[in-house]
Order: structure tokens, then C-alpha cells, then sequence
């Protein structure tokens, strides 16, 4: 295997949950790969699948109705129909994923360290002793003060950003080449999370794991992805790298929602720019395009579904050509929906 | 933990001193007919009642029959019955604990067990007709009347049955005292025992499996399946301990149940001369001191059976600690 | 940079949805609770048992030709043309004393007789009236009550509050059975008289009242708790903020989100009135003489328990059924008002 083959490669992932109402299609056909080391940020509205997809790389999709199709390999195994005790294996060990609600993810009859060394013996059985100094040295490295107190005390006993130190800390225990961290800042306080934003930020640059921040905030994005991939609709729209996608994005949809971002500089805006319309139902996508209902710049061939265009570097799912983007990126930011 | 604990304990001790005062309202103070007449019971002559209203103070005001009643139950003791000349209240329920404290205390550790496995059972395999077998056996479990259930059984073990190997062992109905015959103790309480703990069991089961079928959603078992652990585990070491918590609090809510009517109908039916047999005994015959005895001596016990499990709450939840 | 609204001809159209015509909590869990083929069946098998006694009198003479509030010692009925007596000399152990007939499994008793030569049948279904009746009495005293309580504790608060909840946590925790057998006692010889009301002591109202009374806490307290939340909530602050009566707050705001939870407990606390009844009955305080309830008539049968069980076995089958009916009809509109639906348990009942 060549040293910088993809650690994840997924190719059209589809989630689909069957409900009374009809099939709802959750994850639609997406296509992305994950270099080592490499931070991957997913941004997208509520609903747009960047969390379902995400769970469903370490399988922890419970419900019964849900079928999940495609392939997901991760250092050149197939993870989509793995047994669960191959599963189990990978979880928190190679892949560990954490979530956005610091408060509730922590059992809260248990003690931070109890926790922390379950996660250890689970994976790497070892004296107990030995494990708790390895959990005190990871509280440590994540920036908790007196860490071997802290070791002691419970989830309620400790604020929101404590408690996401000792979360990641436990995540990044059993040092996971792939850290999946699902909204990890959106229940803080906005001090806080600049805070969290580097803790993992030095876990990984330390540990070497490569990570997938999932967030609805741009700014996150900026400030720690390597490369973005823009989901709307369980679709990936856009994929490219950080700087890339900011100075040049090409999707219509990743120009509206930069365009939503209120200015730091210039004139202010009278009014907070939003996309008019809503997201498609779930149940019933539109056979095209699925941004196309409310695309300004949208024509004939959107009717049919655009495919990621080829490529690594930077792709979209769009019809428009270089020539296209640039007419339209010029009205659109004529209308003030893009600032030019 | 320990201003918790003084804080439990006032309550307790003000819960007391209410239902004191309502049963002493109750016996003392229905408005309908004397209540000498009531104490002294059916065919009482004028001398005792006479004597009656002089030890119960019934011509001074409220408040100091109150205390008076009060002071003849638990300070001198000497609370004596009417319609069985002079006999000693208050020994005699002193002498009945023993018993029912076996009947409550062996069906309690039975349903407990039972239920849990149960709640546990059910919420593993959810959906399937194991769970579904187990909650209807519960739910029917529940909708039989306890003296009911056991007059059926005592039809089978003491009578129909009771020449099968199944009952021949079932000694008639009574009670023999541990230190007698440990053995005989435990087979006259082995069918109560069962017959309370299927009423419970069925129940336990059923909010176990509730409460851990809504742990089962929580944030920190999605956690705890991410970390990598099996499901076995999450179930038992995550879901169960934060479910114990419900359960507790019913536990509580139960015992009181079960010692003020569920233990009571077990003895009268099993004919184990305990609280609840004196009590029915005392029912028949209109005995007023023997019920105003036995019913605010089994409520104290109660209310401070449910003080100790909430202060055992505070053992399994730390949350509640520092409240 | 001047900023303009996007023009309507620049806008695609958004997709438009027809919004779904809202329905209500009440047809969706209508709709839920008619899908959930057990606790339909709990509501008809009630609904039949309801039926039966109500019918009681007409079984009674036309069925079986018995009086079965009537000793009938020495009573003959007609068999297959041969004459039987009611109540023959004892076959049994020692020979001594009566032992009344068995099932006859025919329209005079059905189900044999009693001590005093009763037919157990017709007197069941006369049972089943008085538990009945005072099972719902009971229910509709402690749901009244408990609901007025709670909400008048959860919404003034403050001082109200206080005493209210102080008084129901004495009531709650006084055991049940223990403060019903207290409040039996003393009104059982003589009845029970407040001012110019006087209650007979052989009257169904007293078991009602006194179980409608020591349920009261079971309801008051969840209502009161659910009211605490409630007035704290953002459209009830508005409605006091814009100076609406207390009374239109009750009724429009508070009573609404609390009557699903009061409605679920409507079958829950009759079976388990039920259950205390036919407890209290059995001890002999419940339901009085002349009246008969299914617990009285089970202790009827405990001394011919080992010679003829049916007479005390029978009654127990219907309380079972109809507990289980109750039960399952509560649980399945639980989780039919529930919009998570997920199995909750029941309450107890010993």
C-alpha cells in the first residue's frame, strides 16, 4: 500500500430511512476521500446529512429501518456490512467519533476516569494503574487543570468546556488514526469554543490522526480545515481546499452561504442575507439538481442531476462551466448575494 | 451529602408527626358517634366507658387527647384493648414484627431479582416475543388480587395438589419461627413469598424495561458505542445503573404499599400471625386501640423505610449528592 | 456595496409544499389508540363487562330465577326433572355441617351456591355493579379532586403552595391501605354524618368517598408538578403579561396540556380502585351488607374454599379480566397521547 493512499475513501454513500410517510433519503449518492493527517471539514444546513453520513462510517446507526448502501473503506477494509465484533474493534481504537452535546455524552454516574479507562481497558487491557496514568496524562495534554483530581469527579460537576476536554480526551486515548468530531463546538460558549478548536487542533498535530469536523459554522471551517466538502440535500455539492473554496468557490449554494455571513468590512448590510426557499423534503428530492429550485443562476441542463465534477483538487456538482460561474458570480454578487 | 441527610431526616420526622395527627383525627374526631363508644367497642358497660373517656382525656380539649394518645403509645406503652379485656396492644405488635418483617423483606429480594431480569430481558431482546410474552405475563401479574392468588394457591398446595410431589412439602397454613426450625420457617414463607412477588415482579419488569429502553437513547450510550464497547456491556454497566434510578424511587413507593395492605392481605389469607393478621383480627371486632396502634406504628415504619431509600438514592446517583 | 432585495423575476420559484392540513393532538391519538388492536380489545372487553352488569337484574330473573340477595337455606331447585337441594348435608370430611351445590352449569346457578344457599352467579353480576360503581365514583372523586388541587397548588404557588403541598405529601405518604381502613372503621357501624348530610353506614357512597380520597394524592401530585412546569412556560408568562384573567389562563392554558395526562389515568385509577375495593371488601370494610362486590364475595367463599372454590375463585377471574381490560385500554392510550411512544410501566395495585 502506497504511503499516501486515502486512510477513508467513501464512494456513493446512501442512508435511506423507510417511514410511514415513504423512503426518506437521507445520504444521497456521496463521494469523498480522507488523506492521512489530513482535516476535513463538512458544512451544511440542519438536514443535509453531514451527520447521518458521518455515523454511518463507524455503523452507529441503530434504527431498524435504515439501510445503508455503498462503500466506505477505510485503510483498504470495507467498513458498510462489517461484523459487529470487527466493528467494535475499530471503534475508538482506529475510529473515534465525538459529538456535540458535551453536557449529555458522559455517563453521568461514573467518574471522568472510570470513563476514560473503559475506553483503554476496552481496547488495550492493562493494570489499572497503569491506565489511570495514562488518563491523567491525556487530561492533561487536552489542558485540564489538576488533572489528577479531576480524574475523580463527575460529568455534572464539571462546566460544558471541561467536559469537552474530557471527551476528546477519551476519543483520542487509544491515539485513532481518524477522529470524526460531529459539531464539537456549537453547545459552547463562543470563548470556549476557540478554546476546543485548539485542543484538537494540537491532539491531532500531535497524535497524527486525521480528522472530519463537521460544522454549520464557516468560521470554524476557516480557521482548522485543510480541505471542505459543502453537503446540502444529502449530497456533496463542493469539494475543495480550505483556501480554494473561500476565494473561489464555485457551487451557487457555497456562494449563498458565504454570502450569508455578515461583513466584517465595508458598507453594512441593511439586511441579513438568507436563501430564500427551503431545503427539498427529504422524501421527495427533486429528479434534477437538487439546489436547483432555488438557484438564481439555474438553466436547462440542471434538470438532470449534476455529478461531482472529476478531479481532486476542487470539484462541484454543477453544470456550470468556468465561463458560466464567472457571468454568474458577477450578477449574483451585483444582487449582493455574493460579495465579490 | 451530610445536609442532605439532616434535611431527609426533618422531613421523615415531619411526615410522622402529620400522619400521627391525621390518624388521630380520624379515630378521634369523625363527626358521627362518640368515640368512647368507638374505642370501648360493641356492648361496652358505662363503667369502661367511663374509664375509657377518662384515659383518653376524651372531655379535655383536642390537642391533649392528642398527646395523650401519644403518650400511650410510645412512651408508657400501655395502650390495652377492650373488646379483649386487658390485653397488652403494644407487646403484641412487638411480638408480631418478626413476622411480617420475613414476609416483606423475602418477597421484596424475589421481585427484585425477578423483575430485574425481567426488565432486563425484555429490553434486550425489544420487539421480539420474548418481550412481548414477558410484559403481558407482567401486566396480568399485576391485575391479580394478591389475596385472590393466594387462596387459589392455597386451593392447590393444601388441598387439591397437596399428596402431588409438587406440594406434599407445604406445611399448613401458619408460621414457624426461625430460631424454632429455620427450615419450617422457610417453607411456610416460600409460597407467600412467591405468591406477593408475582403481583411486583411483573412490575418491576415493566419500568425497568421502560426506564432502560429510554436510556438506551441517551447521548452517553451513543458514546459509549462509539468507544467500542459491546452492547452487553452498555446495557448492564450504562443503561441499567442509570435506570436503577427509577426503579428506586418505586421500590419506595411500593414497600409502602405492600407493608400497609399487600403483607396484610398475605398474612390473613397464608394465616402468618403478623401486623396484618392482628390488624384483620382487630377489623372483625371493631378493636379501635389495636388499629390505632397498628396502623400509625406500620405507617412510622413505612415513611421511615422510604426515608432510607432515598438516602440509598443518593449512594447510586451522584447528581443528588450535593443538591 | 448597496444591497437590494433579490427581484422577484431574478428568484427561481421556490418549491412550494402545500402545508398538510394540522391535525389535531386529539384525532392523531384518536387515530393512534384505534391502530392498537390490544387496547381496543381492553376497551370492549370493559365495555361487554360494563354491559353485563348493568344488566344484572335481568339476568337475575330471567336467567337463572333466583333472588340472590335472599338466603335460601333450605331452597330446592328442579335438575333434569329431579329435585335438589340447595344446600345438602356434607359428603365430606367429618359429615357435618352443609355443603351448598355445586356449578350447575345450567341457568339457575350457574355457578352453585354460597353459604346461604345465594346463586354465586347472579349475585357476581350484582357484584360487578357495586365494584363498578364505586370504582368510577372513586375514580371521578380523586381525579376532580387531585386535578383542582394540584392545579391550584402548581399555579399560585407561594404560600397556597406550600400548605397544599405539605398536606399532600402527609396524605401520600399515609399507606393507602392503612389510612383506608381507618377512615373505614370509623365510619362503618354508624355511618358517617356532617352537619345535616348523613351517609349510611350500608351505603356504596361511603367506600366511594373513602377511596376517591386516599387516591387523591396520586393525581394531585403529578398535576401539580405538570402545572409548575407549565406556568413557567413562554406562552403562559405571555398571557399573564398581557393581563389576562386567571380563570381564561386555567381554562384555555393550563387545563388543555394537563387533561391527556388526566385522561390516560382514567382507566389506570379505576382498575386500581378496583383493586382496593374488592381488598377492602375482602376484609370486610369495603362494601357493606346488603350490598355485594366481587371482594365480598370472594370471602364469602373462603370457608368453602377447599369444597366448592368456585365461589370464590369466579369472582376473582372478573376482577382479573377487568383490571387487565383497564390496563391494557390505559396503556394503550398512554402511548397513544405519548407522542415518543415509548413502553412505560403501570402503577401498582396490591
Amino acid at each position: 500500500m502506497l504511503e499516501d493512499s486515502p486512510l477513508l475513501v467513501v464512494q456513493d454513500l446512501c442512508v435511506s430511512f423507510q417511514t410511514r410517510r415513504g423512503l426518506v433519503k437521507a445520504v444521497d449518492h456521496l463521494s469523498f476521500h480522507l488523506k492521512k493527517g489530513e482535516v476535513l471539514g463538512v458544512v451544511g444546513e440542519s438536514g443535509s446529512g453531514k451527520s447521518v453520513s458521518m455515523m454511518s462510517v463507524l455503523g452507529l446507526i441503530a434504527d431498524a429501518n435504515a439501510k445503508i448502501e455503498g462503500s466506505i473503506v477505510f485503510r483498504g477494509e470495507e467498513l458498510i456490512g462489517l461484523s459487529g465484533r470487527r466493528l467494535r474493534a475499530l471503534r475508538g481504537s482506529d475510529i473515534a467519533m465525538i459529538f456535540q452535546d458535551p453536557m449529555t455524552a458522559l455517563t453521568p454516574v461514573y467518574t471522568i476516569g472510570w470513563q476514560i479507562i473503559e475506553q483503554i481497558q476496552a481496547h488495550q487491557p492493562q493494570p489499572r494503574a497503569k491506565a489511570r496514568e495514562r488518563a491523567r496524562a491525556l487530561l492533561a495534554e487536552v489542558g485540564m487543570p489538576n488533572p489528577d483530581a479531576q480524574l475523580d469527579r463527575f460529568p455534572h460537576q464539571l462546566s460544558g468546556g471541561m467536559r469537552q476536554r474530557a471527551v476528546i480526551a477519551m476519543a483520542l486515548a487509544l491515539r485513532p488514526a481518524l477522529l470524526i468530531a460531529d459539531e464539537p463546538t456549537t453547545a459552547l460558549d463562543v470563548t470556549v469554543q476557540a478554546q476546543i478548536l485548539d485542543v484538537i487542533d494540537h491532539m491531532r498535530k500531535t497524535l497524527g490522526s486525521a480528522v472530519i469536523l463537521i460544522t454549520h459554522d464557516m468560521g470554524v471551517v476557516a480557521e482548522m480545515a485543510d480541505r471542505v466538502m459543502v453537503m446540502y440535500a444529502g449530497r456533496g455539492v463542493e469539494l475543495a481546499g480550505a483556501s480554494d473554496l473561500f476565494e473561489d468557490p464555485w457551487h451557487p449554494y457555497t456562494w449563498a452561504l458565504l454570502g450569508s455571513i455578515p461583513p466584517l468590512e465595508g458598507a453594512r448590510p441593511r439586511r441579513l442575507l438568507s436563501i430564500p426557499g427551503s431545503p427539498p423534503s427529504l422524501i421527495d428530492l427533486p429528479r434534477g439538481c437538487a439546489f436547483a429550485p432555488r438557484c438564481p443562476s439555474r438553466f436547462e441542463a440542471c434538470e438532470r442531476r449534476p455529478e461531482l465534477s472529476p478531479g481532486d483538487v476542487h470539484q462541484a456538482a454543477c453544470f456550470l462551466d468556468q465561463a458560466g460561474r464567472m457571468r454568474n458570480k458577477a450578477i449574483a454578487s451585483e444582487n449582493g448575494v455574493h460579495p465579490a | 451529602m451530610i445536609l442532605m441527610l439532616i434535611r431527609r431526616l426533618l422531613q421523615m420526622l415531619f411526615v410522622m408527626f402529620g400522619i400521627s395527627v391525621l390518624a388521630f383525627a380520624i379515630f378521634f374526631a369523625t363527626p358521627g358517634a362518640d368515640p368512647s363508644a368507638r374505642i370501648a367497642g360493641r356492648n361496652a358497660t358505662p363503667e369502661t366507658l367511663i374509664q375509657v373517656r377518662h384515659d383518653f382525656g376524651l372531655d379535655r380539649p383536642l390537642p391533649v387527647q392528642y398527646a395523650l394518645l401519644m403518650k400511650r403509645l410510645f412512651i408508657t406503652g400501655d395502650l390495652t384493648s377492650f373488646v379483649n379485656r386487658g390485653q397488652e396492644v403494644i407487646p403484641e405488635i412487638v411480638a408480631s414484627t418478626p413476622v411480617t418483617l420475613s414476609l416483606v423483606l423475602g418477597a421484596a429480594l424475589i421481585w427484585i431479582a425477578a423483575g430485574g431480569l425481567i426488565g432486563v430481558l425484555a429490553a434486550a431482546t425489544r420487539g421480539s416475543w420474548l418481550d412481548r410474552g414477558l410484559m403481558i405475563a407482567g401486566m396480568i401479574g399485576v391485575s391479580m388480587p394478591v389475596y385472590w392468588l393466594g387462596s387459589v394457591i392455597n386451593l392447590f398446595a393444601q388441598s387439591r395438589l397437596h399428596d402431588s410431589a409438587l406440594f406434599s412439602w407445604v406445611p399448613p397454613l401458619g408460621y414457624i419461627a426461625f430460631g424454632d426450625d429455620p427450615l419450617g420457617w422457610f417453607k411456610t414463607l416460600v409460597i407467600p413469598w412467591c405468591t406477593l412477588a408475582v403481583l411486583y415482579a411483573g412490575l418491576y419488569g415493566r419500568v425497568l424495561r421502560g426506564a432502560l429502553i429510554e436510556s438506551l437513547q441517551e447521548d452517553y450510550v451513543r458514546t459509549a458505542r462509539a468507544k467500542g464497547l459491546s452492547e452487553s456491556r452498555i446495557l448492564l454497566r450504562h443503561a441499567l445503573r442509570c435506570s436503577l434510578i427509577s426503579v428506586v424511587t418505586l421500590f419506595g413507593l411500593d414497600f409502602g404499599a405492600l407493608v400497609g395492605g399487600g403483607a396484610l392481605l398475605a398474612e390473613v389469607v397464608f394465616s402468618l400471625p403478623g401486623i396484618g393478621k392482628l390488624t384483620f383480627d382487630a377489623l372483625q371486632t371493631l378493636d379501635l386501640p389495636v388499629i390505632m396502634a397498628t396502623v400509625i406504628y406500620a405507617s412510622f415504619f413505612v415513611v421511615a423505610s422510604n426515608a432510607v431509600v432515598d438516602i440509598a438514592y443518593g449512594f447510586i446517583d451522584p447528581r443528588v449528592r450535593d443538591a | 456595496m448597496a444591497v437590494t432585495d433579490l427581484g422577484a423575476d431574478t428568484i427561481a420559484p421556490a418549491m412550494t409544499k402545500t402545508p398538510r392540513d394540522s391535525e389535531g393532538v386529539w384525532s392523531i391519538a384518536w387515530h393512534k389508540l384505534a391502530r392498537d388492536r390490544l387496547a381496543v380489545v381492553g376497551a370492549l372487553i370493559f365495555a361487554a363487562i360494563v354491559l353485563a352488569a348493568a344488566l344484572a337484574p335481568v339476568y337475575a330473573t330471567y336467567v337463572a330465577h333466583t333472588d340472590p340477595f335472599h338466603s335460601n337455606i333450605n331452597g330446592e331447585i328442579v335438575i333434569d326433572g329431579k329435585p335438589v337441594a340447595v344446600l345438602a348435608s356434607s359428603t365430606e370430611g367429618l359429615g357435618l355441617g352443609q355443603t351448598p351445590i355445586g356449578p350447575t352449569w345450567r341457568g339457575a346457578y350457574l355457578l352453585g351456591a354460597d353459604d346461604q344457599g345465594r346463586d354465586v352467579a347472579a349475585r357476581m353480576f350484582y357484584g360487578g355493579r357495586a365494584s363498578l360503581l364505586v370504582s368510577f365514583g372513586a375514580t371521578a372523586i380523586c381525579i376532580v379532586l387531585g386535578a383542582a388541587l394540584g392545579i391550584t397548588a402548581g399555579f399560585f404557588g407561594g404560600l397556597i403552595d406550600s400548605i397544599t403541598s405539605r398536606v399532600l405529601e402527609i396524605l401520600w405518604a399515609f399507606p393507602v391501605y392503612l389510612f383506608a381502613i381507618s377512615l373505614s372503621i370509623v365510619t362503618i357501624s354508624q355511618g358517617l354524618t356532617i352537619g345535616w348530610v348523613t351517609i349510611e353506614a350500608s351505603s356504596l357512597l361511603l367506600p366511594t368517598l373513602i377511596i376517591g380520597i386516599i387516591y387523591t394524592p396520586y393525581i394531585a401530585r403529578p398535576v401539580r408538578g405538570q402545572v409548575l412546569a407549565l406556568r413557567r412556560t413562554d406562552f403562559v408568562l405571555a398571557s399573564i403579561g398581557i393581563g389576562c384573567p386567571t380563570g381564561r389562563i386555567l381554562l384555555r392554558d393550563i387545563f388543555p396540556n394537563i387533561a391527556p395526562s388526566l385522561i390516560v389515568m382514567v382507566p389506570l385509577m379505576v382498575a386500581l380502585n378496583m383493586l382496593t375495593e374488592s381488598a377492602l371488601s375482602f376484609l370486610s370494610i369495603g362494601v357493606q351488607a346488603p350490598n355485594a362486590s366481587w371482594g365480598t364475595i370472594i370471602q364469602d367463599g373462603q370457608g368453602l374454599l377447599y369444597t366448592r372454590p368456585l365461589v370464590a375463585i369466579a369472582p376473582g377471574i372478573a376482577i382479573v379480566i377487568t383490571v387487565l381490560a383497564l390496563n391494557v385500554l390505559g396503556d394503550g392510550m398512554r402511548d397513544a397521547l405519548d407522542p415518543r411512544s415509548s413502553a412505560r410501566a403501570g402503577t401498582a395495585a396490591p
